[in-house]
Order: C-alpha cells, then sequence, then structure tokens
C-alpha cells in the first residue's frame, strides 16, 4: 500500500519543490471557474438583449446617480425585484438583465435594511421624496434612515458631467455626440420650471422635467437625486409582458 | 551586486540600486501628485493627492536618512551565529498595525450597529452616516486588520520555513507602508464620498492602480523569500499565502477595470455593466472571502497551531486535498450571491452546485486542523490561546456549513437581503478570522519582542471569554433577525393580501439590533483587553516575563 501510494503522492512534489510550478498551478486552477461563468454573458441573447424603451440617463439623472453610489445608498437598498410571489406584488414586475445594462456599475445591492428601489419613481410625490431625504421620520416615523439635509442645501457641482458621458460613451453606453454636446443645456431643461424640453425629449424619451426639490432659484444635488429616483423602473412598459410567465 | 570585502579596509559607501530609484521615483511622483492636486475637480481628491505628495516626501527623506545611517555594503544574509538574519522589524510594525486598525474597525463597527438601532447616532452628518461608515467599517476589518495580519504574518512564516531573510531590502517595508497608505486613502475617501460603490472594493481608481504596485511588490518579495529558501520543501502554510496573494491580484484586476473620468478627477466607471458587473463583482466578493479571509489565515492555521501545540500537523496529504480542491471549488462559488436575479439560471444553478461541493474541503481542512491537537487536547484547558485558535477552527466548520445551506436557492429565497446574510459573514469573521489572528497575535508578539510568553495569559482568558459572548450575542441576534424578516416580506394574510407592509419589518428588527450592538461592544471590549495585553508584553523587562511563566515557550 505504502509503495503504490507514494509514486501518486510523489508526483504532487513538483509542486512542492517548485515555487514556478505552484504558481502556474495556482493560475490554471483559479481561472477555469470564472472564465467558465463569466465569458459567455457576454455572447448569451438573455444577458444583452435590448428592450425597448431602455435609454441612457439624461444628465441630471446620472449626476443623481452618482450622488446615490456617493452615499452608499446601495449598502442598504437593492434594485433587483426577484421572480417571487410576495417581491413581485410589493415592489412591481421582476427586474430584467436588460434593465441595467447602461448601469456602470451595476446597484443591484445584496441587502434590504430599507425596501427595494428598483421600481420607487413614480411611487412618491416630490414633496414626500424632498421631506424623506430631509428627515425620514418626518414621513415615515419609524423609518432608521439617516436624513441627508444637506443635499437640498449643496449646489450641484455639473461642470464635467459632459467628460462623464464621454468616459460611459467610450465604455458603450449609447450615449451620441449630440447628447454631450447639449449635456449642459439638456441638464438646464429638466431641472427648470416651464422651459423648453422638446430638445430632452427627442434624446431622451419619458424624461421628466420640472424644479424638484422646491427651490427653483438653485440646482441642488437633491434634484439631481430626486430626478433620478423618480425614473428608476419607469423605462420600460410592463404593460406589453406577461407579469406573471416567470414566477415562481 | 558581489561585493567582496577587502579585510582591513571597509567597502566604499555606496548608494544600493533600490535606494537611489525609489528616491528618484518617490520624488517625481511627489512633484506629479502636487500638479493634480493643484487641478483636482473636487477639494477631496485635492486632498488627495497632497496626501500622496506628503508620502512621497516623506518617503524620500526617511530613505535618505537610512542611507545615512546604515553601514557600508550590502545586508548580512546570515548573524554571526550562523542563523538566518531575520527581517523582524517589518513584522513588529505589521503586527501593531494590526492591533490598532483591529479596533479601529471594530469600534466604526459598533457606531454603525447603533446607528440602525437608534439613527440618531448619524447625527445628520454627511461624513459619518450609515451609507459612507459601512463601508469603512467592512474595509477596516477585512482590509485593515485582516490585511495586516497577513502580510505581517506571511512575513513572519515565509523567513521561519524558508531559513531565509526576507527578500528585498526597501521592498518589504513599501509593502507594509504603502499597504497602510492605502488603507489610509480608502478609509478617508469613504467618509469624503469618494466610492465605486462595489461591495468590498469601494476605493476608487487611484487607490486602486497605487494598491497593485504595493501587491505585486508584495508578491515579488514573498516569491523571491521562498526562492531562497535553505529547505528543499515548501511549506504548506506557503502554498495558501502564494494562492492567497496571486488569485487576489487577479480578482483585483478584474472586478477594478475602470475608465477614470480624468486624472484630475476622483470619479470613474467601471467598465463592466449591468448583470457583468455583477458577475464580476461577486466573483470577485465571493472569493475575496475565499481568498482573502479563508485561503490566507488557514496559512496561519497551518502554522501557529502546529507550532503552538507543538504537534506535527495531523495529515500532510489531507493537506494537499484541502489546498487544491479548495482553490479549484471556491472560485465557482460567486453566483451564490445573485440567486434569482437577472443572472441566467444555468449560472446560479453552477454557484450553487460548486458551493455545495465546497462544504467538503473546508471541512476536510476543518478537521486537519483540529485533528492537529491530537495527544495535546489537554491544552485546550491550559492555554487560553491554544483554545481562542482552535475555537476559531471550530467556527470556520460552523460557517463553512452554514454557507453552503445559504447557497441552497430554497433557503437563499428567505435569506438573501436579510440580516441572516450579515450573522453568517460575522459567525465567520469575528468566530474564524479575528479568533485565528488573534492567536496568532498571542503567538508572535513574545517570539518579535524577544519575551517567553504573553503579559497575561489570565488577560487572553479573559478577551477570549468576553469576546466569545460578544459574538454568540451578535450572530443569534442575527439568526433571529433575518429569519424573521424573511418570513414577514413573504408573509400572507388569509384574503391572499401581503401580510406587513415593509416597515413593520424595520420596527420588529430593533430590539434584535440592540442585542447586536451590545455584542459588538463586547467583542470590540476583548480586543482592548488584547491592545493592553499586547503593550505591556512589548513593553516589559526580560525577567518579568520569566516569574509569570507558565507554559513552556513555543519555540
Amino acid at each position: 500500500m505504502a509503495s503504490q501510494g507514494t509514486s501518486i503522492w510523489s508526483k504532487h512534489q513538483i509542486f512542492e519543490k517548485h515555487s514556478y510550478w505552484l504558481m502556474l498551478g495556482i493560475l490554471v486552477v483559479i481561472s477555469i471557474g470564472g472564465l467558465v461563468e463569466i465569458a459567455p454573458l457576454f455572447y448569451l441573447k438573455s444577458t444583452i438583449e435590448k428592450v425597448e424603451g431602455m435609454r441612457p440617463y439624461t444628465p441630471l439623472e446620472l449626476a443623481g446617480r452618482n450622488i446615490y453610489v456617493r452615499e452608499g445608498c446601495y449598502n442598504c437598498h437593492s434594485q433587483m425585484i426577484r421572480p417571487l410571489r410576495d417581491e413581485v406584488e410589493r415592489y412591481g414586475h421582476y427586474s430584467l438583465a436588460a434593465e441595467s445594462m447602461y448601469d456602470h456599475p451595476f446597484q443591484w445591492g445584496s441587502k434590504r435594511t430599507g425596501p427595494d428601489l428598483a421600481r420607487v419613481g413614480g411611487k412618491y410625490s416630490d414633496l414626500w421624496q424632498r421631506e424623506h431625504l430631509h428627515n425620514p421620520r418626518s414621513v415615515v416615523p419609524a423609518s432608521i434612515m439617516p436624513s441627508y439635509p444637506w443635499l437640498a442645501q449643496t449646489k450641484l457641482d455639473a461642470k464635467h458631467l459632459a467628460t462623464d458621458m464621454k468616459s460611459l460613451m467610450l465604455l458603450g453606453v449609447p450615449y451620441t455626440d449630440e447628447m454631450i454636446e447639449k449635456a449642459q443645456d439638456d441638464l438646464k431643461a429638466q431641472s427648470t420650471i416651464d422651459a423648453d424640453t422638446s430638445g430632452l425629449d427627442k434624446r431622451y424619451p419619458k424624461a421628466q422635467a420640472r424644479d424638484f426639490d422646491g427651490n427653483p432659484a438653485e440646482l441642488t444635488e437633491a434634484d439631481a437625486l430626486i430626478a433620478y429616483l423618480q425614473m428608476l423602473g419607469t423605462l420600460v412598459d410592463f404593460k406589453l409582458y406577461d407579469n406573471q410567465a416567470n414566477v415562481r | 551586486m558581489s561585493t567582496i570585502q577587502d579585510p582591513i579596509r571597509p567597502p566604499a559607501k555606496a548608494m544600493r540600486f533600490g535606494e537611489a530609484g525609489l528616491l528618484v521615483v518617490f520624488a517625481a511622483f511627489a512633484f506629479f501628485a502636487i500638479i493634480v492636486a493643484a487641478k483636482a475637480y473636487t477639494p477631496a481628491y485635492a486632498f488627495h493627492a497632497y496626501l500622496f505628495a506628503a508620502a512621497s516626501i516623506a518617503s524620500v527623506f526617511a530613505i535618505g536618512n537610512r542611507y545615512m545611517a546604515r553601514p557600508a555594503g550590502s545586508v548580512p544574509q546570515v548573524n554571526a551565529d550562523g542563523k538566518p538574519n531575520y527581517n523582524f522589524d517589518v513584522v513588529k510594525v505589521g503586527t501593531i498595525f494590526a492591533v490598532v486598525w483591529g479596533i479601529a474597525g471594530f469600534l466604526v463597527g459598533v457606531i454603525a450597529a447603533l446607528q440602525l438601532a437608534f439613527p440618531a447616532f448619524n447625527f445628520d452628518l454627511p461624513w459619518i452616516s450609515f451609507g459612507r461608515l459601512r463601508p469603512l467599517h467592512t474595509s477596516a476589518v477585512i482590509f485593515a486588520f485582516g490585511g495586516n495580519v497577513l502580510i505581517a504574518t506571511s512575513f513572519y512564516v515565509v523567513q521561519r520555513t524558508s531559513h531565509a531573510r526576507l527578500a528585498g531590502d526597501l521592498a518589504p517595508w513599501f509593502v507594509m507602508l504603502g499597504y497602510n497608505f492605502f488603507i489610509l486613502i480608502a478609509g478617508t475617501g469613504y467618509l469624503l464620498g469618494i466610492t465605486q460603490s462595489k461591495e468590498y472594493a469601494e476605493p476608487e481608481w487611484y487607490a486602486d492602480l497605487f494598491l497593485t504596485v504595493v501587491w505585486v511588490t508584495y508578491l515579488l518579495v514573498f516569491l523571491g523569500t521562498i526562492l531562497k529558501r535553505k529547505e528543499p520543501h515548501i511549506y504548506v502554510a506557503n502554498w495558501f499565502y502564494l494562492a492567497f496573494i496571486i488569485t487576489i491580484a487577479v480578482l483585483h484586476l478584474g472586478n477594478n477595470a475602470a475608465l477614470p473620468v480624468s486624472v484630475f478627477s476622483p470619479k470613474s466607471y467601471i467598465v463592466w455593466a449591468g448583470v457583468q458587473d455583477a458577475m464580476f463583482q461577486w466573483w470577485y466578493g465571493h472569493n475575496a472571502v475565499g481568498f482573502f479571509l479563508t485561503a490566507g489565515f488557514l496559512a496561519l492555521m497551518y502554522y501557529f497551531i502546529p507550532k503552538r501545540a507543538d504537534r506535527p500537523v495531523y495529515s500532510y496529504r489531507l493537506s494537499i486535498v484541502h489546498f487544491w480542491a479548495l482553490i479549484f471549488i471556491y472560485i465557482w462559488a460567486g453566483p451564490h450571491h445573485l440567486h434569482y436575479t437577472a443572472l441566467p439560471d444555468w449560472a446560479q444553478t453552477l454557484g450553487m452546485t460548486f458551493s455545495i461541493i465546497l462544504w467538503m474541503p473546508s471541512w476536510g481542512g476543518m478537521i486537519n486542523g483540529l485533528m492537529t491537537l491530537s495527544g495535546a487536547w489537554d491544552k485546550l484547558r491550559t492555554d487560553p490561546v491554544i483554545r481562542m485558535m482552535v475555537v476559531a477552527v471550530a467556527f470556520y466548520g460552523m460557517s463553512t456549513f452554514e454557507g453552503p445551506m445559504m447557497s441552497v436557492k430554497a433557503v437563499n429565497s428567505l435569506s438573501h437581503y436579510t440580516e441572516w446574510t450579515i450573522g453568517h459573514v460575522h459567525s465567520g469573521a469575528l468566530g474564524w478570522v479575528a479568533y485565528i489572528s488573534f492567536g496568532a497575535i498571542y503567538c508572535m508578539v513574545p517570539w518579535l519582542w524577544n519575551k517567553r510568553e504573553m503579559y497575561s495569559l489570565k488577560a487572553v482568558s479573559w478577551h477570549f471569554w468576553v469576546s466569545t459572548l460578544g459574538i454568540v450575542l451578535y450572530i443569534s441576534s442575527m439568526w433571529v433577525a433575518g429569519i424573521l424578516q424573511g418570513l414577514m416580506w413573504r408573509a400572507y394574510t388569509q384574503l391572499g393580501f401581503l401580510e406587513y407592509s415593509f416597515i413593520e419589518s424595520v420596527e420588529a428588527m430593533h430590539p434584535l439590533y440592540v442585542i447586536r450592538a451590545l455584542g459588538g461592544i463586547l467583542f470590540l471590549s476583548g480586543a482592548l483587553i488584547m491592545a493592553w495585553n499586547v503593550w505591556k508584553t512589548i513593553t516589559m523587562p526580560e525577567a518579568a516575563a520569566e516569574q509569570k511563566l507558565a507554559l513552556a515557550p513555543a519555540e
């Protein structure tokens, strides 16, 4: 037994005695799983198909999304509704891969200390969102969310938004040169009362334009964040889909 | 390089290539950082650029001073008594960093726990609101505390088991201090709102680039030391360290692929989007657990438990199977973080299957660690350091059973998005990672500072019991909280309506959040006892150690 066993185990000595073989062995062994699971996602239809209605974020929404990322909202709020009966009834249609195809990075989250936000757009009024961000307990007494009073007091820094959009274009988000050129105009059109929004609507269908933070005098971070929250989950028209098809 | 010493005349002192090269690089980088600071898009980024400049200038002075003070010639590889001239100074610094960052990380965890129980603890301040503090907590405990433990112990273990001095002269210092500078940039960045929002990979592009340089140097130092070894075999612990270093490099590069908006902006956009980004994230995220928090700390198990118990590793062959099976299977397990999401079903099923298979090598490793105590079980009673490490391995077994169970899709449909995940993570992080680290620190501090034993083994015992009570409170409250949440979210009335609104599930969490915070406070208290004990051990005179001696020295 010993002799037979030894011969098999002694082959392993190549890894025990040569650090380069050990390194190579480790690299090969750890590569397989990742390659098999990740590479197909760039080719499979279900992960790269386009869905009617999806468009890149408007400049204001993009600025709001960056604030969402900055404040770490994903630590407590998911944006991924699973095809389970209770989730679909609580939050709406389950999330499609296409709905986050322009999201660099994704914001699916991993924890629901607060509710899912994938389809929060339009569920509450701007006033509610404003009050809620200022002091969550003023509208939801049992809430444990932090207050974000600084958002409505901080002017939105949007100087470099066009550069941001250019970076995203390089990564494959279908922004056009026109969209980048008109970034500041679209920003103004979406956040000002009674502005001419014809260009904005053409470039970004379903864009909601108004003064979001209740302070028309200033474009604040609250404007951008609320504009982002109010558009979440509103782009795809789910009346065209069978809501129950894949519910388990 | 070859300096043949003249026996009469000492060699002329000359700057080594590494010293001169680093001086130039740091000076140039300081200049570059100041330009970036001047043109930075945001004040927070300018602050970071100035930190980089200050650190570079400090490095220039440190290297210059060291050159002035050091003797001529190259570093002796062997002492006068023929033993290797080990480089333990860098290990000492890492050990102290680990203790300090550990306490900082646990403290931030306690504050975050209190914020969830009582939102007033957010104080309406941007810098310490929960969304910014939570990444600070996770990074501080995983990368600052855990990372320093791993770098310090790997530098210790690789020298001891190779019978060779650490490779490189300035390189080990660059790794140690550079890594901790990265922690500083990452941590202050979160508080200032600089994050790319990828869990456990939040630092922005410039911090990631810097870490890449540090990490490659780390690999070179570690590998260089192995290449100088006097033993034919590479010791088991070093396989695990090497797998940890290589795989973390691969994961880091894959998950953090990003396009900076500008060199003057802290903001970047991740190359991947949506479902691909999600898969990359959890391929990274789960293997940060698998290779940083598991493979790395298993190396600690394979060195410090046999050393402290004075027994050989239970089975060498089991180590071989354990090693290859663990690193092969772990990589596949990522998709279990994405059950029922928009990730394709086949990928989810693959992730679940491999997660369940992973139970086997995990328990194989646990058995290998526990059975190393064969013939020395009495030490559980007499030696609180052994007790801590054995309980760590037991927690490892428990959480590597719980993990595969939670990866089953039916279980995950309940547990995902809930506090159960948080409880699971902490049974692994507090019970396994922190306990094996504490055990290693208690072993290593007397060895490094030439003391026969820790200042007080009684204090080690107190640390053990106080923090064990803390862990029990923490994980049991989070189990109850998670299962309660999962059940409330899916509860229906007889008429077929959802029974609870979301906020009712939030309200139900309150008492459990309070118990969790209490558990965290106990765990932090235990760490403070350790810090005091480490301090007393380092500063006590040699003789005092001899009188207080309860055990034979481990070395």
